[in-house]
């Protein structure tokens, strides 16, 4: 008996799984080109300029905001209890180990990640990539790579950046606003957090998502369709599966590194 | 593509700033604080410790000398506990150490109160005297149930 | 076929064998044949759908057919691996429809980029290059300005001196006239006629503009249901055949082209 609805999902099912074969193969023709020279730095520098320069301004503001809040809000959690003196910790701890990198490369999607696929599908739609074809030189390597991997490199350094302004916005509030004792809010902040499993932590999150995030861009990027249409599906659907692959994928590190 | 220097320039900032913040986070929070190789190890077993637990910090008239680096079990089922100190503190060998909660429901770190002996203690040694952590719980337990026995009994 | 005219006589620098090709679930070739002869230049015609811009990416190797020969060179492009093709590229330059400049560089950054991937050539010798090249299709001094700053006549003809810059034996022009002016399109038609007469090479024209296919086009080629019709001009027209005077008629209503269909057979 053939029911259409159970034919739908199979051919759903059997169009993901080629999907995600794809992609596999797409990352490791980009891991190629990363070890492959000739080393485009040239490119990679300019990439990292339009990924990471132009997001430091939303990085940094939002950084700060968002260590700002956390200040506010823990303090009136935490004088319920008389112990303002874990502001740091409070703080640092959910920064350092979730809103941090989470943020960070939520951020960095709407920001560059988008910019990205709309840039590369662009180049589909206009024939760029094909042009580069025609000139002999491959678009994996000349276009996609330098971006995928400028999004790995950038993220860490933005995660770092973010964290940092966020503790400083913390302090702005908790200790210049609020009156807890400065050197209490940074001795609780520094004693509370530990290299191996907090900040290290951090940073396998930040360049799993700047991965993701990088891969997912260019891939959307470069297989969408050559019209306009392609162009907005390309980097909607970049917004919408980077970020849906951050939060899974946090959540998954999360529950194996115990960070 | 030719060399534009300024960019190349803010990117190089960009990424000094980055790697700066990450040394930040790693050296200062990270904090290979007092716990360097060749630091002071000092052994002190308990009957209760509650929470304390690795990393938890040691400290001298509420000055931060060192930190928690071990907890375990002994051949006697007490709780061992490692201490890594500052090596430039001389601590006499009939010192005391006492687990104590920072407030009511802060974090619990090992407090050393000085004795009074003219030798000091030296690496892998043991402190003699301590006192275990004092269970909020379980006090408030026995009130609970002393005043229950009053009331009902 | 009409293809039968002297094939014998004519040394084909590109030629079709056969070629099926379908893409999506539209058939857009069925058993192609054509050969486009070195030195000349070849006008490929038909109706928008007939496939003229798939005609070129097949021999560009950016298609590949589900059947039959692609020869380009003496190679058989359907079957040499992707790194051959990559080296027999150095020798096709492509202008495509939009220009296909990078718009993230500069026009001397564009023109200059193919040199700057395949050869040793110090910038001195890029830079002579390049501006000889902007010359000779007639934008000197635009070197430092982005494609977004040129008009669309002015893209196609950097993007042309792009395609030219590594002295190719082969150029592929797709729709070099649409949307352009008339005085654009007499100026484009007269750079090719040139980069032929002077430089030699063999070019591929896809264009749905008559009037300039017929004056510089040594060769026609017209794509219709799927296959190819092709000869001299004069031969073409004089043919009488039904797909072409179809297609003739179309045509004249648009460019008020003074061409009276013969009653001879071409083949």
């Amino acid at each position: 008996m053939r029911s259409p609805a159970i034919e739908a999902v199979g051919f759903r099912t059997v169009a993901g799984i080629e999907q995600l074969g794809r992609l596999a193969l797409f990352v490791g023709q980009v891991a190629l080109r990363c070890v492959r020279p000739p080393f485009r730095s040239r490119r990679l520098v300019g990439e990292i300029y339009d990924v990471g320069v132009l997001s430091l301004a939303v990085i940094c503001l939002s950084g700060a905001t968002v260590g700002a809040v956390l200040a506010l809000q823990g303090y009136t959690t935490l004088a319920r209890f008389g112990a303002e003196g874990s502001l740091g910790a409070v703080v640092g701890l959910s920064l350092v180990r979730e809103l941090g990198p989470v943020l960070t490369a939520l951020l960095v999607t709407g920001r560059a990640g988008s910019a990205m696929a709309a840039g590369i599908a662009s180049m589909v739609t206009t024939e760029q990539l094909d042009g580069l074809r025609m000139m002999s030189v491959d678009p994996m390597a000349f276009v996609v790579t330098p971006k995928a991997l400028a999004m790995v490199l950038v993220m860490p350094l933005l995660n770092g950046l973010f964290i940092v302004f966020a503790i400083f916005g913390g302090y702005l509030v908790g200790v210049e606003l609020l009156g807890v004792d400065g050197g209490q809010y940074l001795t609780s902040l520094e004693s509370s957090i530990d290299l191996g499993d907090d900040v290290a932590g951090s940073f396998v999150k930040a360049i799993t998502f700047g991965s993701l995030v990088g891969f997912i861009a260019t891939y959307r990027g470069y297989f969408s369709e050559a019209t306009a249409a392609g162009v907005s599906a390309a980097t909607t659907g970049t917004v919408v599966v980077s970020s849906v692959a951050i939060l899974i994928s946090d959540y998954v590190i999360t529950a194996l590194w115990g960070v | 593509m030719k060399a534009s220097p300024i960019r190349d320039l803010v990117v190089g900032l960009f990424v000094l700033a980055g790697l700066a913040a990450i040394g930040y986070l790693t050296i200062q929070l990270g904090g290979v604080s007092y716990a360097g190789p060749g630091g002071l190890e000092l052994y002190a077993s308990f009957d209760e410790i509650g929470g304390l637990s690795r990393r938890s910090p040691v400290r001298i008239s509420g000055v931060k000398v060192g930190q928690v680096t071990a907890v375990e079990l002994d051949d006697f089922l007490r709780a061992r506990v490692t201490l890594d100190l500052d090596p430039s503190v001389r601590l006499p060998v009939d010192s005391k150490a006492e687990i104590r909660t920072s407030g009511v429901l802060g974090d619990q770190f090992v407090a050393l109160e000085p004795g009074a002996e003219d030798e000091f203690l030296t690496a892998g040694e043991e402190l003699a005297f301590t006192q275990d952590a004092i269970s909020i719980e379980r006090l408030v337990g026995k009130f609970m149930n002393s005043d229950d026995g009053d009331d009902k009994q | 076929m009409g293809t039968a005219i002297a094939e014998g006589a004519l040394d084909f620098q590109v030629a079709l064998d056969g070629v099926d090709l379908t893409l999506g679930d539209r058939s857009i070739f069925r058993s192609l044949s054509c050969g486009f002869p070195r030195g000349q230049i070849s006008i490929v015609l038909g109706g928008s759908g007939a496939g003229k811009s798939t005609i070129l990416r097949l021999i560009g190797g950016l298609l590949r057919p589900e059947s039959g020969a692609v020869r380009v060179a003496g190679l058989d492009i359907t079957e040499i691996p992707e790194r051959e093709l990559y080296q027999l590229r150095m020798r096709i330059g492509m202008l495509f429809q939009g220009g296909a400049l990078l718009d993230s560089m500069t026009v001397y950054e564009n023109v200059s980029l193919p040199l700057r991937e395949h050869t040793d050539l110090g910038e001195d010798a890029i830079a002579e290059a390049v501006r000889e090249r902007l010359a000779a299709v007639g934008l000197p001094g635009t070197e430092a300005l982005y494609p977004r700053q040129l008009s669309g006549g002015m893209v196609r003809r950097a993007a042309l001196a792009r395609a030219i810059v590594r002295d190719p034996e082969l150029v592929l022009v797709d729709e070099p006239f649409s949307g352009l002016d008339p005085i654009n399109v007499r100026r484009i038609e007269a750079l090719m006629v040139d980069l032929n007469r002077q430089r030699g090479i063999t070019l591929i024209v896809t264009s749905h503009h008559l009037a300039s296919s017929l004056r510089m086009g040594h060769r026609l080629v017209f794509l219709t249901d799927g296959q190819a019709i092709s000869g001299e001009p004069a031969e073409l027209l004089a043919s009488g055949d039904p797909r072409i005077v179809e297609f003739l008629r179309a045509e004249q209503d648009g460019h008020a082209l003074p061409v009276a269909a013969g009653s001879g057979s071409a083949s």
